[in-house]
């Protein structure tokens, strides 16, 4: 019986050990926001038994697939999140997904505690006209291919037919985009860079990169340690103009207030006075502020690509209402041609069946990372069980730290939860099946689940992969291998 | 669970160092730059215990300096860090729960703390604007912050006493933006 097989590879991949009231808990996602869920709730929790599920073969969420093939030490927490996971009372079980392998209210019946960490998978969208025009990305994807996650390992981009790329927005995500796009290709090389991207940026024709941003230098949302970075790129020429770097007193008064902005601040002053001439063969990277996407333009030549980006000037002002500066048109209009356009203007969470989503804020309503199931009366109305970490919990801001001290707080509600008694069934008759409840569906389903040290195969096969190439790592970069090497 | 498994770790690695032959001495070097900069400290301290007695300095003890850590309850730890070993390596030997999530490669600011006393804070060497790039992301920045992989033990700041910031129980649900500094 096919259910026997799935039991079997239980018992094998995983050690059951079971305390006689465990408290049943599944954490879906395993990016920072789970791994240190997990982490806190075993600690604070003898009784707690924990399964992080993901719905890719591979643990570690944006850690692996979003932070810079060009920033080893960044990934080295993932050391610490596999130590979660040698915990006997907890595991990861991947390639499962909420939503289509299992659905959320079945979730909910199999264990007492459900924490949804499944970070933000989606694009904020312009809604320009043009928008759908062949050559624009968004920078997540763009990100993944180079980090080659398997949904977008074949995005291939066309980096061969321009010579220019704009990208919209001046977050860090923007600025890792820049330097990808710009760093010398041989320096890329012996990181951990899908391989099909290195060879995609070797024949790479991109000399030059816009980076615009609606608001001014003051308001940028990048942090100083990236900006550093790209400033200091071997080889480039970076311009601002500065004109853009005059300040008004709403912007002294902000940049009094917030040590980040005055940082970047002072380094994007630096570099505009900095003065350095243009050398030809150089590659450019100009900041360009107070401009804000109106169009794309489509192509004359080739029916269906962009061939270009019109943007409004604008002015910053504050808005009454939130007391923000915020970017105002002003009528004018410039266009700055391009074959590549890079949308880096944020993430967005996505739904599933039976969640309360708040869909203007593209997050989970929760209080301290409980879910609300209703705001709308004078009493708040919690989910029962349910509880959110992470960017689909805070919106799509935010280091990897911040996901612990995230986590700290959903796990403080979680224990006063258990304190009050709300989670932990009474009577062993109505204890929910947990783990083997899963497996047993997952089974019935034919859901192949990778375990831990199915994942541990694909990082020794990457690894070796990657010695041969002088790389940390190979990423193996489509489903198939993935799951190949998993049951090897 | 970094804390007591990480310092297991570095011993593990410390272990199969030392019963290796002594000729491969040379070979800590070839470690990458990361792990060895964490393992080298370790190493040394083992080495001196493992080692032969005559190669110690008589006065060993006097080259360890007092720090007391001071953990989100209030809760203070005092303990005997030797000259040269970083108060993230320092705070992992001795349980104490400060998280060091880039292993002190200067990339993750989770092991900010706050130097208690301002006499203390100007006696460390100013951070460098690599350090203060992390500071600028630390949780609950203050005037007197540091990142405690950057702080190395040294016989002037004997006495020491670092906080372990609280992370807030109202922690904004829209994302959180450090304090000015
Ligand atoms: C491009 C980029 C670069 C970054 N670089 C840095 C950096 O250098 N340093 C830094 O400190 N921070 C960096 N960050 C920020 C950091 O990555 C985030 O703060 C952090 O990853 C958010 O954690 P999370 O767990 O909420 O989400 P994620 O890390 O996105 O994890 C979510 C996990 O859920 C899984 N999942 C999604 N949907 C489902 C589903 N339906 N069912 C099951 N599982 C699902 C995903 O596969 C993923 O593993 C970067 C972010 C981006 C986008
Ligand atoms: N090395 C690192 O530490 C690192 C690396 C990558 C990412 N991260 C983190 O990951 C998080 C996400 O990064 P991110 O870059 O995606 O987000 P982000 O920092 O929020 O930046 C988004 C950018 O898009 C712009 N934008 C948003 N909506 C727009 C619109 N409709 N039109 C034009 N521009 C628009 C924003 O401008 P406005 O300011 O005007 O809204 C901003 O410049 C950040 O917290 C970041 O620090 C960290
Ligand atoms: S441990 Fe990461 S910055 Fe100190």
């Amino acid at each position: 019986m096919a259910m026997s097989i799935a039991l079997k590879r239980l018992s094998r991949s995983f050690s059951t050990i079971s305390s006689s009231n465990p408290l049943r808990v599944c954490v879906v996602g395993s990016g920072p926001a789970g791994f240190y869920t997990a982490d806190k709730l075993l600690k604070k929790h003898e009784r707690a038994e924990i399964d992080i599920i993901d719905r890719l073969p591979t643990p570690f969420g944006l850690v692996r697939s979003g932070v810079a093939p060009d920033h080893p030490e960044t990934k080295i927490v993932t050391n610490q999140f596999s130590r979660v996971v040698q915990n006997e009372r907890c595991s990861f079980i991947g390639n499962v997904s909420l939503g289509s392998s299992i659905s959320l209210s079945e979730l909910c019946a199999i264990y007492d505690v459900v924490v949804l960490a499944y970070g933000a998978e989606s694009d904020r969208v312009l809604g320009v006209p043009g928008e759908e025009l062949a050559g624009i990305y968004s920078a997540r994807e763009f990100v993944w291919w180079y980090n080659g996650h398997p949904d977008c390992s074949k995005l291939d981009p066309d980096l061969m037919s321009t010579d220019t790329a704009v990208i919209l927005g001046q977050g860090n995500v923007a600025l890792d985009v820049a330097r990808i796009l710009l760093r010398p290709t041989f320096e890329l090389a012996s990181t951990d860079i899908a391989s099909h991207a290195v060879a995609a940026l070797e024949k790479s024709c991109i000399r030059k990169v816009y980076l615009v941003g609606r608001r001014g230098p003051v308001q940028a949302a990048c942090t100083a340690k990236e900006l550093r970075e790209v400033l200091g790129i071997k080889d480039l020429y970076v311009h601002i103009d500065e004109a853009d770097l005059l300040k008004t007193p709403a912007d002294e008064e902000e940049l009094k207030n917030s040590r980040i902005h005055r940082r970047v601040y002072e380094l994007l002053s630096k570099a505009a006075s900095s003065g350095a001439s243009h050398i030809s063969g150089q590659r450019e990277l100009h900041f360009v502020f107070f401009q804000k996407p109106d169009r794309f333009l489509e192509s004359d030549d080739k029916s269906g690509y962009v061939s270009g980006v019109r943007f409004e000037k604008t002015i910053v002002k504050e808005n009454t209402e939130s007391g923000k500066q915020i970017a105002a048109g002003t009528g004018h209009f410039e266009n700055i041609e391009c074959g590549l356009v890079l949308k880096s203007i944020g993430y967005k969470s996505v739904p599933v069946d039976g969640l309360p989503f708040d869909h203007h804020k593209g997050i989970v309503p929760n209080v301290g990372g409980r879910v609300l199931s209703d705001a709308s009366g004078d009493r708040m109305q919690f989910e029962k069980g349910l509880y959110v970490c992470g960017w689909l919990k805070r919106g799509p801001t935010g280091i990897i730290a911040t996901n612990h001290h995230c986590a700290e707080e959903t796990v403080a509600s979680i224990s006063e939860d258990v304190e009050k008694g709300v989670l932990i069934p009474m009577s062993s008759s109505q204890q929910k099946p947990g783990r083997e409840g899963l497996l047993q569906l997952l089974d019935s389903r034919n859901v192949r689940f990778v375990s831990f040290g199915e994942w541990e195969k694909i990082d020794t096969a990457e690894k070796r992969r990657g010695m041969l190439k002088s790389k940390p790592r190979e990423k193996l970069t489509t489903w198939r291998e993935l799951l190949k090497i998993a049951s090897e | 669970m970094y804390i007591s498994k990480f310092s297991q770790l570095g011993a593990r690695a410390v272990k199969n160092f030392i019963e290796a032959p002594l000729a491969s001495t040379s070979r800590v070097l070839h470690l990458p730059l990361d792990q060895n900069r964490y393992l080298l400290p370790l190493m040394q301290k083992s080495f001196t215990t493992a080692a032969d007695n005559a190669f110690e300095e008589p006065n060993e003890e006097k080259q360890k300096i007092s720090v007391t850590f001071v953990d989100n309850d209030g809760e203070e730890k005092n303990i005997k860090v030797p000259v040269g070993m970083s108060m993230l390596e320092a705070a992992h030997e001795n349980d104490v729960e400060l998280e060091g999530a880039c292993e002190g490669s200067l990339a993750c600011s989770t092991c900010h703390v706050i130097v208690m006393d301002v006499d203390y804070y100007n006696k460390l060497e100013d951070p460098t604007d690599e350090e203060n790039d992390m500071l600028d992301l630390a949780f609950g920045l203050s005037e007197t912050s540091r990142l405690g992989c950057q702080i190395i033990a040294n016989p002037d700041i004997d006495g020491i006493r670092l906080a372990i910031p609280a992370a807030t129980r109202n922690f904004a649900a829209d994302g959180y933006k450090p304090k000015p500094h």
